[in-house]
């Protein structure tokens, strides 16, 4: 017998046709195809049995309901609460992803305390009693060396217990300068304290408004509350209720809107001065309230209007066609319930004072202001009494020194706090410098207007602490951490929702255990206080923040607990005849505080014409959150590669402007403005006017993760704040800038 | 040129003829060796090797516990107020009977004594379950559709004893998806319960129900 290569070949015809007759390969592939289905990373919601807790969604001052959905200890999906009153089922795609927020990598684990060079990233874990004792002994020794006020809090908190907690803190210990990070409701708030003398949030009759004519508001870009506004705009649609967008670039708003008009930038009280002007001049105001309820309409503001604000001479400033000014003045004038609006984009800057008297201004004289479809002053709600702070003297010399920000200064008497100013006294040390500096969710490094000179501003202060759940980029500057629970694991009471027109509360509750050694901000200050001792220790007598809650919300804590929120449903506002407490107790046009300044005066962009020949524009998208909390993953996975393209930002040009920089699709360009530069991808859209180039907010960001960091350009180095002369808070609303190849 | 060519092949024939008896028996018999060996492969020795064979935490008695209870399956394997279906019983089900040890069996003690005093819930082997691509409704199947259990799951509630939980080595799922027979071979609905197994019965009651499943947009009534 010879065994040749015949008998190899065979024997491997044998074994093929012998694999193919069993039901291996049929098996192996189908085992393979089931294989490449079920990665082990891929991540696969727990199964068992749901559970819903309902909640308020604290990512945007939009105050939605929600029912987050879970099995066991494990949130798997957050979905809109049905019967909420803001926002009736409905979810933005940031509250849709706010579970990557809870678990995701970018979470502070536990108190850390910085070990290497400021911002290098080097931490080592501590305990919480550890770094309580650490920001004890610091604040101590501060507080013994006679400079309580050279400590500062910048708090973004959501809850009203929270912020009047951090207060108390700051009150107790000895200093001034508490600050909170403002937006376009403080510059509401402003208004009505001019012209209504009240202190009351705006609250926008949104659902029943007839006819909506926005400066510049981003009523489907995430202004005020969103989900309520987009459910608004469908309401509108079906209704065919008229949306006027004015605005310079196509923003989503002005693409969804009935009419579009393309206005020089800066120039929207103009154009509202120059719509009153129409409404004037041929009688179509509310006769009744402006001569039963407003004062001295006739001596100043209508020959104001009549001798400057001629549809002409606005034409010319705002270069919207005098035909169109006649024709929207008319339709809005004429129309039932009509309403105006401002605040720019989502309204995060809280913008100019010379936009909101003139667009409220207008709202006023066609009887809009506390009216069905318009726009209502709710006022405060009455909070519980808290004992009152006895201070020891260090506390009573310290708390008298002036802030460092000019609030309610006599340059700026309406305003509460000024962050916008606070950098720059940080960096003069005057009057006097700070020592310590604490942050609760806020990132001012990344949210404040010229965010270099806020860099810098901070690296002056010896010590920084913060209380923010992620290594955001105010948090990585800092010297210690003492993470926040997040949203979904904290109880506390939030505040309204941004622009609703009814009395509401809102719980904050824990939708699971914290998974984390996080502690909730608000214990953490009370930990702080009983560390400290004395006076301080004495004004806190709770032993939890829970406990505080219950005390504060007393009875209203159970009702809340089952619905999570309370809503005054029958809420009416006051009626023309009791809406007014200015000094002549009627609506003021002018305020009498302002008599002797232009409160109708525009602000201007900083920067020089002739070296920057262009405007930069900041805009907003549902797509981009911008402010504290940064984008999931999933929000950033939306964003168009029109805005975001790889790690470049993209510039929104107009054809006419790109071709006098000689710039094509695509190309790089270096954008640079008075503040800085930064370099930017080339975007031709005909959707933005010429001379006008813009980009969005909320890129840029230097530290959180690999998902967020180093994505784009943070617009904020681009642009510096310009204090309004009126309120003081940052009117900025763009830069001269220009652009040249890279 | 023909003549040539037929010559030169005749001469060829005769040499396989003279040297090639043996040798081509020899070739057939390699040929049967693969063929015998690699059957032997792929039938018995590919599904050992391809699954796991794991045992139950705990080896559960169907019968006994079916004898106490008084709804039959559904005192366990209940529908939950919403309408999900709870599979596995939870430990919180089990401490309302097993707080303490009740009998004498060495698994029950096992049971009160690793899971119900520390509280750990069980980490049952499901025979039955599907992969986390397939969406699957007891309640339409149960309640609208007045299914047996015994349809999809067998005689379990027959069982004394917790059979060997086989795992695929590959997927991870267990062996009840595919069938026990490697060839896919069934004599009872239950010995499989793949996508073709779903797709016989919905074939067959379609006029019936009317069942969107079969029509030609059905992947995503079953695949989300």
């Amino acid at each position: 017998m010879k065994i040749d290569r015949r008998c190899f070949l065979s024997l491997g015809v044998g074994a093929g046709a012998g694999i193919a007759l069993s039901p291996l390969p049929w098996k192996i592939t189908d085992d393979l195809s089931i294989w490449t289905q079920n990665w082990s990373w891929t991540p696969v919601p727990a199964t068992g049995e749901f559970t819903t807790v309902n909640t308020i969604c604290t990512l945007c001052p939009g105050g939605c309901g929600i029912s987050v959905k879970k099995v066991d200890n494990r949130a798997i999906k957050i979905e809109g609460m049905t019967d909420h009153p803001v926002n009736g089922g409905g979810i933005c795609s940031l509250g849709l992803s706010g579970l990557q927020l809870l678990y995701g990598p970018t979470r502070i684990k536990t108190p850390l305390k910085r070990t290497g060079e400021r911002g290098s990233g080097q931490w080592t874990a501590l305990s919480w009693d550890q770094a309580i004792a650490e920001v004890a002994e610091k604040l101590n020794a501060i507080r013994t060396s006679g400079s309580p006020q050279s400590v500062a809090c910048i708090s973004g908190a959501t809850s009203p217990t929270v912020s009047r907690l951090i207060d108390r803190f700051m009150a107790a210990y000895g200093s001034p300068n508490s600050l909170s990070v403002p937006t376009f409701i403080d510059s509401y708030r402003a208004a009505l304290q001019l012209m209504h003398g009240v202190a009351a949030n705006p609250g926008f009759d949104l659902e029943h408004a007839g006819y909506i004519l926005s400066f510049g508001s981003g009523l489907l870009d995430g202004w005020g509350s969103p989900v309520r506004t987009f459910k608004a705009n469908s309401g509108w649609k079906k209704s065919k209720v008229k949306l006027v967008q004015i605005e310079p670039r196509l923003s989503r708003t002005a693409a969804k809107a009935d009419v579009w008009i393309t206005i020089n930038p800066g120039t929207e009280s103009d154009l509202a001065m120059g719509i009153a002007h129409v409404i004037i001049k041929e009688s179509l105001f509310k006769a009744d309230f402006v001569q039963n309820y407003a004062s001295n309409f006739n001596e100043q503001f209508r020959k104001l209007i009549l001798d400057n604000f001629s549809p002409e001479t606005v034409s010319k400033t705002t270069g919207v066609d005098s035909a169109s000014i006649i024709m929207i003045a008319r339709e809005f004038a004429k129309a039932k319930n009509p309403l105006a609006v401002c605040g720019r984009g989502q309204g995060n800057i809280p913008g100019g004072m010379n936009e909101f008297l003139a667009v409220h201004a207008l709202n006023a004289l066609v009887g809009a202001i506390n009216r069905e479809g318009g726009i209502w002053a709710v006022a405060d709600m009455p909070v519980s009494d808290w004992p009152a702070v006895q201070q020891d003297s260090t506390a009573t010399t310290g708390s008298r020194r002036p802030r460092l920000d000019n609030a309610g200064t006599q340059a700026f008497p309406v305003a509460m706090s000024l962050l916008n100013q606070f950098s720059s006294a940080l960096i003069s040390g005057k009057p006097y410098p700070v020592q310590a500096l604490l942050m609760v969710e806020s990132n001012p490094v990344f949210t404040l207007a010229d965010s270099e000179s806020t860099r810098n501003a901070l690296n002056k202060i010896p010590f920084i602490v913060s209380f923010s759940s992620f290594m955001d980029d105010s948090a990585a500057l800092s010297d210690l951490i003492l993470p926040n629970h997040v949203y979904l694991e904290r109880m506390e009471d939030v505040a309204s929702a941004a622009g609703f027109n009814r009395p509401l509360i809102g719980l904050c509750q824990p939708v699971v255990t914290p998974g984390l050694d996080t502690r909730h901000v608000g214990d953490a200050v009370i930990l702080l206080a009983q560390a400290l001792g004395g006076a301080i220790a004495d004004a806190f007598p709770w032993d939890s923040f829970e406990n505080c809650l219950e005390e504060t919300l007393g009875d209203q804590l159970e009702t809340l607990k089952e619905k999570s929120f309370v809503v005054d449903e029958g809420f009416q506002p006051d009626s023309w005849a009791t809406a007014f407490h200015t000094p002549s107790q009627k609506f003021e046009f002018i305020p009498t505080a302002l008599a002797s300044k232009k409160p109708f005066a525009p602000i201007n962009p900083e920067g020089d014409a002739s070296a920057f020949p262009v405007i930069l524009l900041p805009y907003d998208t549902m797509r981009i959150s911008s402010g504290f909390i940064g984008n999931p993953p999933f929000l950033t996975k939306t964003i168009e590669d029109t805005v975001l393209k790889g790690t470049h930002s993209l510039i929104e040009i107009n054809p006419k402007t790109a071709q006098t920089f000689g710039l094509k699709e695509g190309n790089m360009a270096m954008l640079q403005t008075p503040k800085g530069q930064a370099p930017v991808q080339v975007h031709i859209d005909d959707g933005i006017m010429p001379g006008v180039i813009a980009l969005p907010r909320g890129l840029g960001h230097v530290a959180y993760d690999s998902y967020l960091a180093g994505k784009g350009v943070n617009i904020n180095r681009l642009i510096g704040s310009v204090p309004d002369p009126v309120s003081g808070l940052d009117a900025a609303w763009g830069i001269r800038a220009k652009l040249s190849k890279a | 040129m023909s003549t040539f060519n037929h010559a030169d092949s005749s001469v060829s024939d005769t040499e396989e003829t003279q040297s090639g008896e043996g040798s081509g028996g020899v070739v057939f018999l390699f040929f049967l060796i693969g063929l015998a060996a690699s059957l032997i492969v792929g039938w018995v020795v590919f599904p050992k090797l391809l699954y796991s064979q794991k045992h139950q935490p705990v080896d559960f008695n169907h019968v006994l516990h079916n004898e106490l209870v008084s709804e039959g399956c559904e005192s366990c394997h209940f529908f939950r107020e919403d309408g999900t279906f709870s599979g596995a019983p939870k430990l919180a089900q089990c401490i309302e009977c097993h707080e303490d040890v009740q009998g004498e069996s060495e698994e029950e003690r096992k049971f009160v004594e690793e899971y119900v005093k520390k509280e750990i819930e069980v980490p049952w082997l499901i025979y039955a379950r599907q992969p986390d691509c397939v969406f699957f409704s007891h309640a339409a199947h149960v309640k609208t559709g007045k299914m047996d259990c015994v349809t999809c799951h067998g005689e379990m509630g027959e069982s004394t004893t917790l059979r060997v939980y086989e795992s695929n080595r590959i997927t991870g799922y267990s062996r009840d998806i595919w069938g026990h027979n490697i060839a896919g071979f069934k004599r009872n609905t239950w010995d499989r319960m793949k996508m073709d197994d779903c797709a016989e019965c919905h074939q067959q009651k379609k006029e019936m129900l009317g069942s969107v499943q079969t029509q030609k947009e059905g992947c995503f009534v079953c695949h989300k």
